[in-house]
């Protein structure tokens, strides 16, 4: 019985679009693009991460964080400490007057690691602190804005004020940070050294997995009354109060999940770039991870995804060729977003393809379900992701 | 000698006392008064007057300065509230505030009293007794047939009833309803007067109204405010025979 509604929620629309990420992901991409390309994927990938967690906090619940980067870097930073110091061996930094500390450290005349670095030898510690701090992190802002009632506007200026914070304290604190350069020269993942091709295609589908994990975690908050609680909390947060419920407790919990989603995403994107720094997390960060999120279609998780995606292609295509002109184009994207089309590429999707999608599941479902499947696929073929950017999670 | 009778706790709600004070302005001034179980009251009263402040004062939506809500023997005005509504006490506001993006049937899903943590909301299961409570109710407010329809598409008098029956579905003690036939057709009104009849039969309700018809239709008492405070209190012919309230209200 749940086996046979599992088979049906795969060839059910729903089910086609997820399929046809997967595949586009899985299958196109790591065929048609070398190592190098493959990896950059995956950083973009990693901003997916975010993208999703926005749509739930913003797109669902009405909550704008422009501040996502913090958390996307905590869990960075949390992963870079690790490898950071498996990376300083007493054998490695033997030039070093303090061996055994991370390099920096020691340039800033550091002589021994400080306490907060010490859990990080650990690994176990390091996986929960990933999506642990920054939760923590969230939490305690939750705490302290939604309780108050503190919204709209003024909690985006507080988050955007503390992706500021974090980033002059990380820059100012050198010696414990890696100040501006961040941390570098990371080399080995429990003595596997990441630096390799082979080593960047296995992360890669590791960064799609857990990608997929945190989709149906995004999935599975929605399509529950949590879900419904926070659409209806976005549009008649007095109504919803006064039908019993503790308005801050739910916003508190979107904030949280956003934020281990992001904290999730940088730590892959750590593991797959070799390095993090300030300059991924600050004002001009946290402003772009929006930008995915509202291109791709703030009430999508999988609009999200092909946001992030297409954005950060079009950054790296654009800017590869016309550096100085690339935050115009950026800020010309976002403006148009929200005047042309305010729901993204999902709202697009939703208003010019399904409608022709619809004649064709018709059309099809005299013969056999499965070739329903070919509409979505098909597109996946193409790789047009624009085509294939999906869908009104709603029913 | 009716404080007495409060602490033996004859009455479902007793307001005591109460006084709200926004910049110095007394918008309810040492107000009090006093509703049976089962009982209808109506608040009426000129524009300005404090009666929908009445109604936030009790929900929570406004803190008092000072005074006593004693709401089946617990105290109100240090709860939360969500802790309010979690005692039995809803409210329906004088603009429909339903969630115009989910359906009848998900608008009252959410109102039902069940999963209203973050982890309940989220374990929540659509189970028979939620289906049969939501399709009970959508028939008590004439709403069967749009069960499955976006609130948004409802009329403005189909959304007031349909919050009245969010409230219904969360089966409070006590039922405040700020205007509600405000706004509506005469057919409506009618419709809505012979709900209020349904409803009222197992729930105490307070009513704010202006159309002193209708208030003559389902009041058992009346409330009369004006600047705060009470004018006038007894049967809908005691108010409307009472020079004071003739004088500031109902007009020569």
């Amino acid at each position: 019985m749940k086996h046979s509604s599992l088979m049906k929620w795969f060839v059910s629309r729903e089910g086609l679009y997820y399929l046809a990420l997967a595949f586009l992901l899985v299958v196109i991409l790591p065929l048609t693009l070398d190592s190098f390309r493959l990896n950059m994927v995956g950083k973009y990938l990693t901003y997916a991460f975010v993208a999703i967690g926005l749509v739930m906090c913003w797109g669902k619940a009405g909550i704008l964080s422009l501040g996502q980067g913090v958390f996307f870097g905590l869990g960075g930073y949390c992963m870079a400490m690790f490898l950071k110091l498996e990376a300083s061996t007493p054998e490695a930094t033997a030039i070093q007057s303090t061996p055994g500390i991370p390099d920096f450290m020691d340039w800033n005349q550091l002589t021994e690691l400080p306490w907060f670095w010490e859990p990080f030898h650990s690994f176990s510690f390091t996986l929960l602190a990933v999506i642990g701090v920054p939760v923590l992190l969230a939490f305690v802002i939750g705490i302290a804005m939604f309780t108050r009632r503190v919204g709209g506007v003024y909690f985006a200026i507080i988050t955007q004020a503390i992706a500021a914070v974090l980033t002059i304290l990380i820059i100012g604190q050198q010696g414990y940070t890696g100040g501006v350069n961040g941390i570098t020269d990371l080399q080995t993942l429990m003595g596997w050294d990441i630096r390799t091709d082979e080593a960047r295609n296995i992360l890669y589908f590791i960064c799609v997995a857990m990608l997929f994990l945190c989709l149906f975690a995004a999935r599975l908050v929605q399509n529950r009354k949590l879900g419904r609680i926070l659409v209806a909390m976005n549009a008649q947060e007095m109504r919803v109060r006064f039908s019993g419920y503790d308005v801050a407790a739910f916003k508190i919990f979107v904030f949280c999940l956003a934020a281990a989603f992001a904290g999730i995403g940088g730590a892959l994107f750590t593991l797959l770039v070799g390095f993090m720094s300030p300059s991924f997390i600050g004002i001009v960060a946290s402003i772009e991870m929006v930008i995915f999120c509202a291109l791709g279609g703030r009430l999508s998780i999988l609009g999200a995804v092909y946001g992030a995606l297409l954005v950060n292609a079009a950054k790296s295509g654009f800017s590869e060729s016309f550096p100085e002109l690339w935050p115009f184009a950026m800020g010309a994207l976002f403006i148009g977003v929200v005047l042309a089309f305010p729901d993204g590429l999902a709202g697009l999707y939703k208003s010019y393809v399904m409608p022709l999608e619809d004649k064709v599941f018709k059309r099809n479902k005299s013969k056999s379900a499965p070739v329903g499947a070919t509409p979505a696929a098909k597109k996946a073929d193409d790789y047009s992701p624009m085509a294939n950017t999906c869908s009104p999670e709603k029913s | 000698m009716s404080i007495a009778k409060s602490k033996s706790g004859d009455f479902l709600l007793a307001v005591e006392g109460l006084t709200v004070s926004f910049d110095g302005f007394k918008a309810v001034d040492d107000l009090s008064f006093y509703l049976d179980p089962k009982e209808i009251r109506v608040i009426i009263g000129p524009n300005g007057a404090g009666k929908t402040t009445v109604l936030d004062l009790i929900c929570g939506k406004t803190k008092a300065t000072s005074g006593s809500i004693k709401f089946a023997g617990k105290e109100l005005t240090k709860l939360k509230e969500h802790q309010i509504v979690h005692s039995g006490v809803g409210r329906k506001f004088q603009t429909p505030s339903v969630f115009e993006d989910l359906t009848v049937f998900e608008n009252l899903e959410v109102s039902y009293p069940q999963g209203h943590s973050v982890i309940g909301a989220l374990a929540f299961k659509r189970d028979a007794a939620v289906i049969e409570a939501v399709e009970d109710v959508a028939k008590t407010i004439f709403l069967t047939e749009a069960l499955h329809e976006p609130a948004a598409l409802l009329s403005h008098g189909q959304k007031q009833w349909l919050e009245i029956g969010m409230l219904l579905i969360q089966k409070p003690d006590l039922l405040m309803l700020d205007e509600p036939v405000a706004g509506m057709s005469v057919a409506e009104r009618k419709k809505t007067a012979e709900l209020l009849r349904v409803i009222t039969k197992d729930h105490t309700v307070l009513v704010i109204e202006h159309d002193m018809q209708f208030v003559g239709d389902i009041a058992d008492r009346v409330t009369v405010m004006h600047q705060g405070k009470v004018l006038s209190e007894g049967s809908i012919d005691h108010v409307k025979s009472d020079p004071k309230v003739i004088e500031v209200y109902l007009g020569h």
